[in-house]
C-alpha cells in the first residue's frame, strides 16, 4: 500500500500509453478559434506538442488532464498571456474569426479585450467593488459617461449573479468579499469588458462546493453569449458545464469529443483510465 | 499505537521549551540594551541642549544723543546708517560701571552686552528717527560669557583666575539683576538668524534652510529617478541579457561606496566640469542624491518584486497595456515599499557630512540661503562646525542644534509614513 502511494505516477503502466495523434473530433465545422501544430516551449523544456484544435462558436470546451499537462499554457495562448513570460516560446497558427493572432500586426492589448481570462485565483484589484468592474470600460473607453458607466456596471454584476448581493457595497473593497463572490467579480469584471470568448482557468479550484456551483451555473448561462473554453481539474465540472471536452496528457492532445462520449465511451486508453481514476 | 512516540516526544518537549524562552530573554535583553543607549543619548542631548532655548538679555536705558551720532531726525538714511551707536551703547555702559578703571576692566565693561546692541538699535533709529533725541529703554543680547553665567555653569566660587567671569564682572552682573535689568527669555535669535562667530547671536536658521533646500533637491531628483529605474529594470528590462546584468552589479555596488568618494565626484564633475556653484544646496543636492538613488533602487526593486504576479495578469488580461499595468497597479502597491525606502534614503541623506565637505558646504555661512543657488551649509555641518568652536556657549548650542535635527528628521518621517498609510491597502 504504501509502496504503492510512494511511488512515481510517471513510473506507471496506466499513465504510459502511447499516443498516436488526437481521437475523437478536435476540429469542427464553423470554429471560433483554430489552432494547429502548436508547440510550446519553456526555455529548453517543451510544454506543448503539436496539438490541433478548433473552439466552436457559442460553445463551453473543457480541457482536463493531470497536472502538467500543458492545458493551462494552451488556454493562456489563446490570449497571448503567454507571452509575459519571457522564457516561454509558442509556435503555430492560432487564428480567431479566421485572423492570425500571432500576427506581427496584431495587438496583444487589443486581442486581450476581445479575449478575456479568469484566473485560478481570484485576483481582484484592491479597489471598491465598482472601480473592479468599471476598470476595463475606463481602460478601453466603453462608455462616454457616468451614467453609462454606472449602467454597464450593474449589467455586469447582475450577469455574473453577483449584484443582488453587493448592491449596496459597490464602493467597499472588492478583496473584503468572499472567495466566491471575488471570482464572480473576476468574471463580472472580464465580461464587463464584452469580450468574444473567455478563457477560464480551473476558476473554481479555490472555491467551495457551493461557490462553485453558482460560478458553473454562470458559466453554462454565459455559454449562451460567449464562446467559453475552461481548464478544470474536475471531471465532474467537465460533464455538467462543457458540450466538448478536450483530454491532454504529457503537453499532447489525446482526445476531443461531445463530453457525453468522452465520459461514457472514451476512444483512447489514456482517456480512459484518466476518466475512471487510475491516475490524476 | 502512538504512546511510544508520545514519550519520545514528551522528552524532548521540556527542552524546546525551554529554548524558546531563553530566545525570548535574549530578545527582551537586547531590546532594553538598545533602548538603554537611546534613552542616555537623549538624555544627555536634552539636558545639555535644552538650556540653549533661552538666552540673557540684559536691559539698557540709552539716551539716542543727536551730537554723538552727529545726525539730526532729518539726517538720510545713509547717515542713520553709518552713524556711531556703539559709542552711545559704550557710553551708557560707562555710566553704569564708572569704577572700572584699568583697560582691561574698561574692555570686559564693554563686552557686558553683544556686539549686537549697536545694529540692533541702529534699526531701531532707522525705523522710527523719532526717537534721536529721547532716551528709549532696550533689551539687547548678553555677551555668551553673562549668558553662561546665568545659567549656573560658571562657579563663583572658585579662584579668581580659574573662571572666565572674573570678580568685577560678577558686582556687575549683581548689581544688573538687583536692578531687574538682565533676564533670561526664549531664545529667538537661536531660530531666527544664522551662524555667527558670537555665539550669542549664532542661530539654525541658516542651516534648517540650507538642509531643507538640499533635501527638496535630492528629493525631487533621487526619488522619481530611483522609482523610474527600479520599474525599468524590474517590469521591462529584458531578463538574463548581460548590460541589465552589469549596470544590477553596479548599482549594488554604488549602495557601498563610502560617501565621501561621492563628494568628490561632485566636486569633480558638477562643479569643475558644469559650473554648479559651489557651496550651494543644488551641487549639495546632486551629491546626496548620488549617494541615495542606490537605497531607493534597490528597496524600490524589493517592492516591486513582491507585487503578487496574480495582479500583473489581472490587468494585463483585461486588455490594459504594460504601462498601464505597471503605472496603474504595480507601482501603487509596491508604493508603502517603495516609500519605506526613500525615507531611509533621505534620513541617510539628511545626516550625511562627508560628501558635502568636498564641495564647500562646510564653509562659514551667515547668511540664510534665499535659493538653492545661494551658498548654504546644512544641519550636521553646523553641528560639526559648533562642536569644533572653543566658546563655552556653542556647546549648548551643538546640542540644542542636534535636537533641531532629529526633529526635522521625526517631521520627514511622520509625513512619509502618513503617506505611505495612504497608500497602504487591504489585500
Amino acid at each position: 500500500m504504501t509502496e504503492a502511494m510512494t511511488h512515481n505516477i510517471e513510473n506507471r503502466d496506466e499513465f504510459n500509453v502511447e499516443i498516436n495523434g488526437t481521437v475523437g473530433k478536435p476540429l469542427i465545422d464553423d470554429p471560433k478559434f483554430t489552432t494547429r501544430n502548436v508547440d510550446v516551449h519553456y526555455g529548453d523544456k517543451q510544454a506543448i506538442f503539436g496539438v490541433d484544435l478548433d473552439v466552436g462558436k457559442n460553445e463551453v470546451l473543457a480541457m482536463i488532464g493531470p497536472s502538467g499537462c500543458g492545458k493551462s499554457t494552451y488556454l493562456r495562448c489563446l490570449n497571448r498571456m503567454n507571452d509575459t513570460i519571457p522564457i516561454c516560446k509558442v509556435t503555430g497558427d492560432f487564428k480567431l474569426d479566421g485572423e492570425d493572432i500571432y500576427a506581427k500586426n496584431q495587438d496583444p492589448v487589443l486581442l486581450r479585450s476581445r479575449v478575456g481570462i479568469v484566473f485560478q485565483k481570484p485576483n481582484p484589484f484592491p479597489k471598491s467593488i465598482y472601480d473592479n468592474v468599471a476598470y476595463g470600460a475606463r481602460l478601453h473607453g466603453l462608455t462616454s459617461n457616468r451614467a453609462e458607466l454606472d449602467d454597464l456596471v450593474e449589467k455586469s454584476l447582475i450577469r455574473a449573479g453577483l449584484f443582488k448581493e453587493v448592491k449596496d457595497d459597490l464602493h467597499k473593497p472588492g478583496t473584503g468579499l468572499s472567495g466566491g463572490q471575488q471570482q464572480r467579480l473576476c468574471i463580472a469584471r472580464t465580461i464587463a469588458v464584452d469580450p468574444e470568448v473567455i478563457l477560464m482557468d480551473e476558476p473554481t479550484s479555490a472555491l467551495d462546493p457551493i461557490a462553485t456551483a453558482l460560478i458553473e451555473e454562470l458559466m453554462i448561462e454565459l455559454s449562451g453569449k460567449y464562446t467559453i473554453a475552461i481548464v478544470t481539474h474536475s471531471m465532474q465540472q467537465a460533464a455538467r458545464v462543457s458540450s466538448r471536452t478536450a483530454y491532454f496528457h504529457m503537453g499532447k492532445l489525446v482526445e476531443v469529443n461531445d463530453t457525453d462520449s468522452v465520459f461514457t465511451n472514451p476512444e483512447h486508453q489514456l482517456t480512459e483510465n484518466y476518466i475512471t481514476g487510475r491516475f490524476g | 499505537m502512538s504512546t511510544h512516540n508520545t514519550d519520545k516526544i514528551k522528552a524532548k518537549l521540556k527542552k524546546r521549551y525551554a529554548k524558546e524562552r531563553r530566545f525570548r530573554a535574549y530578545g527582551i535583553a537586547s531590546l532594553a540594551i538598545s533602548f538603554l543607549f537611546l534613552l542616555t543619548l537623549m538624555v544627555n542631548i536634552f539636558s545639555t541642549g535644552l538650556p540653549a532655548f533661552q538666552q540673557s538679555y540684559i536691559k539698557l536705558d540709552i539716551h539716542i544723543d543727536a551730537e554723538v551720532l552727529g545726525v539730526t531726525k532729518a539726517s538720510d538714511r545713509e547717515a542713520l546708517f553709518s552713524a556711531n551707536y556703539s559709542k552711545l551703547v559704550k557710553g551708557t555702559l560707562k555710566e553704569m560701571f564708572p569704577d572700572a578703571k584699568t583697560r582691561k576692566e574698561k574692555r570686559a565693561r564693554n563686552k557686558l552686552v553683544s556686539n549686537s546692541a549697536s545694529y540692533d538699535l541702529r534699526d531701531h533709529v532707522i525705523e522710527n528717527p523719532e526717537l534721536i533725541g529721547t532716551t528709549q529703554s532696550f533689551w539687547f543680547l548678553a555677551k555668551d560669557d553673562v549668558d553662561v553665567y546665568m545659567k549656573g555653569k560658571i562657579d563663583r566660587n572658585l579662584p579668581e583666575d580659574d573662571r572666565r567671569i572674573k570678580d568685577f564682572q560678577l558686582t556687575w552682573i549683581d548689581q544688573l539683576q538687583e536692578e531687574g535689568r538682565l533676564e533670561k527669555r526664549f531664545n529667538t535669535t537661536f531660530f531666527t538668524s544664522g551662524d555667527s562667530r558670537e555665539p550669542e547671536q549664532a542661530g539654525i536658521k541658516g542651516a534648517l534652510i540650507g538642509s531643507l533646500l538640499t533635501m527638496l533637491v535630492t528629493m525631487a531628483l533621487s526619488f522619481p529617478i530611483g522609482v523610474l529605474a527600479a520599474v525599468y529594470l524590474e517590469e521591462f528590462a529584458p531578463q538574463n541579457n548581460r548590460w541589465v546584468d552589469i549596470i544590477e552589479i553596479n548599482i549594488n555596488n554604488l549602495a557601498a561606496v563610502p560617501s565621501i568618494v561621492f563628494g568628490l565626484l561632485g566636486l569633480a564633475v558638477f562643479i569643475a566640469l558644469f559650473g554648479v556653484p559651489r557651496s550651494a544646496p543644488l551641487v549639495g543636492g546632486l551629491v546626496l542624491t548620488l549617494m541615495t538613488l542606490p537605497t531607493i533602487i534597490i528597496a524600490s526593486r524589493a517592492a516591486i518584486k513582491s507585487v503578487p504576479p496574480s495582479i500583473r495578469e489581472a490587468a494585463l488580461g483585461l486588455g490594459a497595456s504594460k504601462v498601464q499595468t505597471t503605472f496603474g497597479h504595480v507601482v501603487p502597491l509596491a508604493m508603502p515599499g517603495i516609500l519605506t525606502g526613500s525615507i531611509i534614503g533621505m534620513a541617510q541623506a539628511l545626516g550625511e557630512t562627508a560628501p558635502l565637505l568636498m564641495i564647500g558646504m562646510v564653509a562659514f555661512v551667515a547668511d540664510v540661503p534665499q535659493g538653492i543657488l545661494d551658498p548654504a551649509t546644512v544641519m550636521p555641518v553646523q553641528i560639526y562646525l559648533w562642536s569644533d568652536s572653543p566658546e563655552r556657549a556653542f556647546t549648548e548650542r551643538t546640542s540644542a542644534a542636534i535636537m533641531v535635527l532629529l526633529a526635522f528628521l521625526v517631521v520627514m518621517n511622520f509625513i512619509a509614513v502618513m503617506l505611505r498609510k495612504k497608500f497602504e491597502r487591504k489585500w
